[in-house]
């Protein structure tokens, strides 16, 4: 029998998570992201693990980069024909992996560096960021069999069915220069395990990875589908990711206020706050309740120039971060964190609902 | 004896400890999880950043680590004494039943949820810095004292402290105006024979940690108590 695939399947209810960034935009190789996941091995089951980098694709910073996973030549061929009616294609490689005994089953895997034609974004009248979005949002729900897991500029992500510290291994991590890093360790509780569904989910240079089990999925993806996203894994940080293009880069809200939205404080919080924070938190959580997410989780959002880090407003996750000269670290476990750098210091575990933003400084990348 | 923990996942770490003989100290500690679980007759000495749920069920053994740890410290312990010289992750003395926690510096959500005490069984949770939420959500018995001996303005606990509290005592050294309790908990400022019952637990905490007894004592403290031993009388039949 086949086993179902991701979107067709729900199992009811952990995870790693670690970031790392330059706030003065320096290199950071891949590897160090890949070893800080080795201590918190037990939080995965080796059923997904995934990478987000920023400032990796220096000499195509202005191209978008697509990363698809295909399941045949044939998918792959469909596929580019539908990308030329809408981009200029200036390159189109496989991934560069390496064949390892841990990672097995592995799609076809391709990246491609497009320029979204003039004359398509003068036809739909519609901003390049959109016009992105609705190509990735047509493939994955419209060609079977071809799935686009990262779509941003001088980003990538990369992901796998594997242990995450094997999935480093796997795309060689090790060979890219970033300026920030996201990594996830899946235990995947919900839905069975499948390459494009493990994390981080993205869309643009946007990046979702999650530790935790919402259980607003079902409202909050009734309410984002009606602004023309489609949930097609049926894992919650899929709808995360949506929730937070939809906020920032439609509805324009500060990073700040679109924390107040996702995990908005008790009302009883709210009312002890002075009059004006009062008002624009009122504000916030009855405009968008629909957009309040509950459960547990512990996210962090990537995005070009920046990570926030955040808690559910009950704190039911680990998360800590810390700082070394220009670099700030995020992770479930202090023990990641040492990994990466064993003389941190500032380390912090922030309240459920406070984020922590942290930008790198204008001009650095 | 030494066991550098380098390259020791979490079983071969703890299988290393129980077949140690007499006094144990592990270097280079990395995130190994349920270090020294079920241990009664050891002192361990951790350096590094043991991982989750140390000593849990810890049945008498005394661990000291020598800077902070993770999440679930001392779940469910039942008796024994465990010193941390810095902070601890979310959920330290979860449950616990029995035996000592001593934290020079802050605890994060859910401190001493479940605690409980049954005759000679009366478990203590000392923090010396700030706790997070929840603390000591559904107290049942036992003792939480939190000094709050850190410089900055976030209040000695987080939001909804002691909720569905109904046995043990709270203490804050704090008078704790900017803390809202919940209705079925009593709050007053400790008088001298509350302070003498924690006294011994304070006087523990200045050796672990250095400090000075009398400049602690100095400061106000606020206990929480439920505030009937049966607050849910009315909740389900009259009894």
């Amino acid at each position: 029998m086949m086993m179902k695939r991701e979107g067709e399947i729900r199992i009811p209810s952990g995870c790693a998570i670690a970031a790392v960034i330059s706030r003065e935009g320096k290199g950071i190789r891949g590897d160090l992201i890949t070893e800080a996941m080795k201590p918190m091995h037990d939080r995965s089951n080796g059923l997904g693990g995934g990478f987000a980098a920023y400032g990796i694709y220096p000499e195509y910073k202005d191209l978008f980069a697509f990363h698809i996973f295909f399941d045949h030549r044939s998918t792959r061929k469909e596929c580019e024909a539908l990308l030329k009616e809408r981009f200029e294609i200036v390159k189109g490689e496989l991934i560069p992996t390496r064949k390892i005994p841990e990672i097995t089953d592995e799609p076809i895997i391709w990246r491609y560096f497009v320029a979204p034609l003039k004359s398509m974004l003068a036809a739909e009248q519609i901003d390049e960021n959109e016009f992105v979005a609705r190509t990735v949002v047509r493939i994955n729900t419209e060609l079977k069999g071809a799935y686009v897991f990262s779509s941003g500029k001088n980003m990538g992500c990369f992901k796998a069915v594997g242990f995450p510290e094997d999935v480093g291994r796997f795309y060689r991590l090790e060979e890219y220069e970033g300026y920030s890093w996201t990594a996830h360790g899946r235990y995947p509780t919900n839905t069975p395990g499948w390459w494009g569904g493990a994390h981080p989910f993205s869309l643009l240079d946007y990046s979702v990875v999650h530790n935790g089990e919402i259980s607003s999925y079902d409202a909050n993806r009734r309410f984002i589908e009606m602004f023309g996203y489609k949930c097609t894994l049926q894992t919650d940080t899929e709808v995360i990711t949506y929730i937070i293009d939809y906020l920032l880069r439609r509805q324009k809200l500060t990073l700040e206020e679109v924390a107040s939205v996702i995990a908005a404080p008790f009302w009883s919080t709210i009312n002890s706050k002075p009059e004006k924070e009062k008002e624009k938190l009122t504000y916030l959580r009855t405009v968008f309740s629909n957009l309040l997410i509950t459960g547990p989780f512990s996210i962090v959002f990537g995005w070009d120039g920046g990570l926030m880090a955040l808690n559910d407003r009950l704190k039911l996750r680990s998360m800590i971060t810390a700082e070394k000269d220009d670099k700030v670290f995020i992770a479930s476990e202090e023990a990641a964190i040492r990994t990466m750098e064993p003389d941190a210091g500032n380390f912090y575990a922030p309240s459920g609902g406070e984020p922590v933003i942290v930008r790198v400084k204008e001009g650095k990348f | 004896m030494n066991i550098n923990a380098t390259g020791l996942d979490f079983m071969d770490l703890n299988e290393a400890l129980r077949q140690s003989r007499g006094n144990c100290t592990i270097t280079n500690c990395l995130g190994q999880r349920f270090l020294a679980a079920g241990i009664s007759d050891k002192t361990v000495t951790v350096s590094g950043i043991p991982g989750n749920a140390m000593g849990a069920y810890l049945n008498g053994a005394k661990i000291e680590v020598m800077g902070n740890a993770q999440d679930a410290v001392g779940d469910t312990m039942n008796d024994g004494t465990i010193i941390i010289h810095g902070n601890v992750g979310d959920a330290v003395g979860y449950a616990m039943r029995g035996g000592h926690i001593y934290v020079k510096g802050n605890a994060g959500y859910r401190a001493g949820i479940h605690m409980k005490a049954y005759k000679e069984k009366q478990p203590a949770l000392v923090i010396g810095g700030k706790a997070g939420s929840f603390l000591g959500e559904y107290q049942a018995g036992g003792t939480i004292i939190v000094l709050g001996l850190v410089d900055n303005d976030r209040p000695i606990v987080g939001n909804f402290p002691s909720t569905g509290m109904h046995g043990g005592k709270m203490f804050l050294r704090s008078d704790c105006k900017d803390i809202k309790f919940p209705g079925q908990v009593h709050t007053h400022r400790a008088d001298k024979k509350e302070l003498a019952e924690i006294e011994h637990y304070l006087r523990h905490f200045c050796t672990y940690f250095d400090c000075d007894l009398d400049e602690l004592m100095r400061s106000p403290f606020t206990v929480a108590m439920p505030d009937s031993n049966n607050p849910y009388r009315q909740m389900y039949v009259p009894n």
